[in-house]
């Protein structure tokens, strides 16, 4: 049930789009089977996106137990009836912990990805919109920050800002814009030569207008790719960066943060601890990585993502 | 020729200046300072003039574009200066954790290789198959699972089942291969696990790119065998994008491996990198954030010669 929700809503992101390229508009429910159909494998990860958005939206009901709540009575609880997934080294429970931390996840994920797909959409776009010299000094400063990995720029830039959620958003997100602009860059190139660039141009729009209304909205499907494409990442990104102990701080519940420390020293004890928050990081972002593939396989299949 | 690679070289050295302009730039608006963290991990007061004076001896109460220069010139004559944190040599430090992190880097990438070729070609030939469904699942899963995770997992593993745990301390493999060998390989299978997905995808997508083409249906044709015309005809015109992305990941993994050194309790670049960001030690992070980029940097341009070898038709 719950795919064919998260589906629809694929439908009409594809449906907008679709005004722009050859898609015929479709009755939702039509185009709902038709992506399960055809990419059954999309369909199961947007089940499961959708399953841990109710769950981070519900972790208040669901969840048995207080997610921060110290029982010291209750340390190193193996799974079973009361603690579904066993408890931690201060008797939290690890299940509550879990749905409370993929609040953490999405909304660190979303947020990173939104900032970083938007930025790098308006820069790409701008640097195909003016070429030159802009373009150059643009295409310049990009190099350099992809040249490094993903993990060493946000590690750079966690390590200035400070920890606290905010800061690990932006973290993420710096090394993900440059990748983004390249791509939304070569997507617009062509845009700039259109007639209705022209047009606009010569009807007297000035460089924000015809940048934001006309070259803009004809980029959205690259853009939604790209986006979808970096919240696995960026949920990966955000567990990798917790684990380091530079991420989201103790006591909130975070995905990594549950792999790190006690976790590893009482592996032995408790690998219930270890085992599950991995589990949880490795089911989001297959779900969002399979998600995002078949929305690039719907929008635009050649488009190559970094 | 010749003359392409003067001018690739010459281009080499802009992005390295600005590479080394904004770490430098970035390290000095950061808030913390090297010599307060340092008084302030040793518990003890210190007087104004003692962290004054240590400023003056790391050269830190120079304007900043002097700074620059002085650290500038250092690299020009490939002198990295020494360690603000542990006052020895980075270049010595550097070393040390170079041979573990190009070791591990290495035996990563020959894991991604051996996993990605043969499953990218299998799937490609036996397209829409369950085989092939069954590699692309298996590829989809190494971007998704944590290599650290993995990396937990096996050490668990061993753990349980044969009460091992990695050896604290580093063996280098002139010293005792055996032994450099088995607390290498985990890691390495961890990595290369992770990082074969997108090379598996690369293969899959570049051999099926090229079996729809005439010369592959040629080759069938004259009746050739089955071998020879996915080894020779195959593969070896789909390596061009394979090659590039398994090159990229190499020259990512020197610097990239922060997390999965940290699980394996292996003291390597990545490491050091975290290390010397929270002890804000400029000139260290400064000198691998240029590594990280020169790794990049030169390993494009090598791929770039590469091409050149590999398909004859490529000319600069």
């Amino acid at each position: 049930m719950s795919g064919s929700t998260r589906a629809s809503n694929t439908n009409e992101a594809s449906q907008r789009h679709g005004r722009m390229t050859s898609f015929r508009p479709q009755r939702q429910w039509q185009g709902v089977l038709r992506f399960v159909q055809k990419r059954p494998l999309g369909a199961v990860g947007a089940a499961i996106v959708i399953g841990m958005a109710i769950a981070a939206l519900l972790a208040e009901v669901i969840a048995p137990f207080d997610p921060l709540q110290n029982d010291y009575g209750a340390m190193f609880h193996a799974p079973g009836a009361t603690h579904l997934l066993g408890t931690d080294s201060f008797g939290r429970d690890v299940l509550s912990r879990l749905l409370y931390g993929s609040r953490t996840a999405l909304w660190v994920g979303f947020s990173s990805s939104f900032f970083a797909s938007t930025v790098g959409a308006v820069l790409g776009v701008a640097g195909a919109y003016f070429g030159g010299k802009v373009d150059l000094l643009l295409q310049r400063l990009l190099d350099i920050l992809i040249s490094f990995p993903l993990i060493v720029l946000a590690l750079v830039v966690v390590a200035l800002l400070g920890s606290g959620i905010w800061n690990v958003i932006v973290a993420i997100a710096i090394p993900m814009i440059p990748r983004a602009a390249l791509v939304l860059r070569s997507s617009s190139l062509a845009l700039r030569q259109m007639l209705f660039v022209e047009a606009a141009l010569t009807l007297g729009a000035g460089h924000a207008r015809v940048i934001l209304s006309h070259m803009l909205p004809n980029v959205v499907a690259p853009y939604l790719i790209i986006l979808t494409a970096f919240l696995g990442q960026a949920i990966l990104l955000e567990a990798s960066l917790s684990f380091l102990g530079l991420g989201v701080a103790e006591p909130t519940a975070a995905w990594g943060l549950m792999l790190r420390g006690a976790a590893v020293d009482f592996a032995e004890r408790a690998p219930w601890m270890a085992f599950f928050p991995g589990l949880a990081i490795s089911l989001a972002v297959f779900a969002f990585n399979v998600f995002g593939d078949s929305l690039r396989d719907a929008l635009d299949p050649k488009l190559r993502v970094p | 020729m010749g003359q392409y690679i003067l001018k690739r070289l010459l281009l080499v050295i802009p992005t390295l200046f600005g590479v080394a302009v904004l770490v430098f730039v970035l390290l000095r608006i950061a808030p913390g300072d090297i010599v307060e963290l340092k008084y302030a991990g040793s518990g003890t007061f210190a007087p104004k003039e003692a962290i004054e004076r240590e400023r003056v001896q790391l050269g830190l109460d120079k304007p900043v574009w002097q700074q620059f220069l002085n650290w500038s010139w250092g690299i020009v004559r490939m002198d990295f200066g020494i360690s603000m944190w542990t006052g020895r040599p980075i270049a010595e430090e550097i070393r040390i954790r170079l041979e573990l992190s190009l070791q591990l880097a290495i035996m990563a990438t020959l894991v991604a290789i051996l996993i990605a070729l043969p499953c990218g070609t299998l799937a490609a030939l036996k397209q829409d198959t369950w085989v092939d469904y069954l590699v692309r699942i298996f590829s989809i899963g190494g971007l998704a699972v944590p290599s650290f995770w993995l990396g937990i997992v096996i050490i668990l593993m061993f753990l349980i089942f044969f009460k091992w745990l990695p050896p604290l301390t580093f063996t280098s493999f002139w010293t005792d291969p055996l032994a450099n060998m088995s607390q290498m390989i985990w890691p390495a299978l961890a990595v290369g696990y992770r990082y074969s997905a997108m090379a598996t995808r690369m293969t899959r997508s570049a051999v099926l790119e090229v079996l729809g083409e005439d010369y592959v249906r040629t080759a069938r044709a004259k009746g050739l065998r089955e071998n020879a015309v996915v080894l020779k005809h195959a593969l070896r015109n789909a390596l061009l994008p394979i090659v590039t992305i398994i090159g990229l990941e190499f020259a990512f993994l020197i610097g990239g491996l922060v997390v999965t050194e940290q699980v394996f309790n292996l003291n390597g670049i990545g490491m050091l990198l975290v290390e010397s960001i929270t002890h804000r030690d400029y000139t260290m992070t400064q000198a691998l954030v240029l590594l990280v980029s020169f790794a990049f940097i030169g390993m494009n341009f090598f791929l770039d010669l590469l091409y050149v070898w590999l398909d004859p038709r490529i000319q600069y």
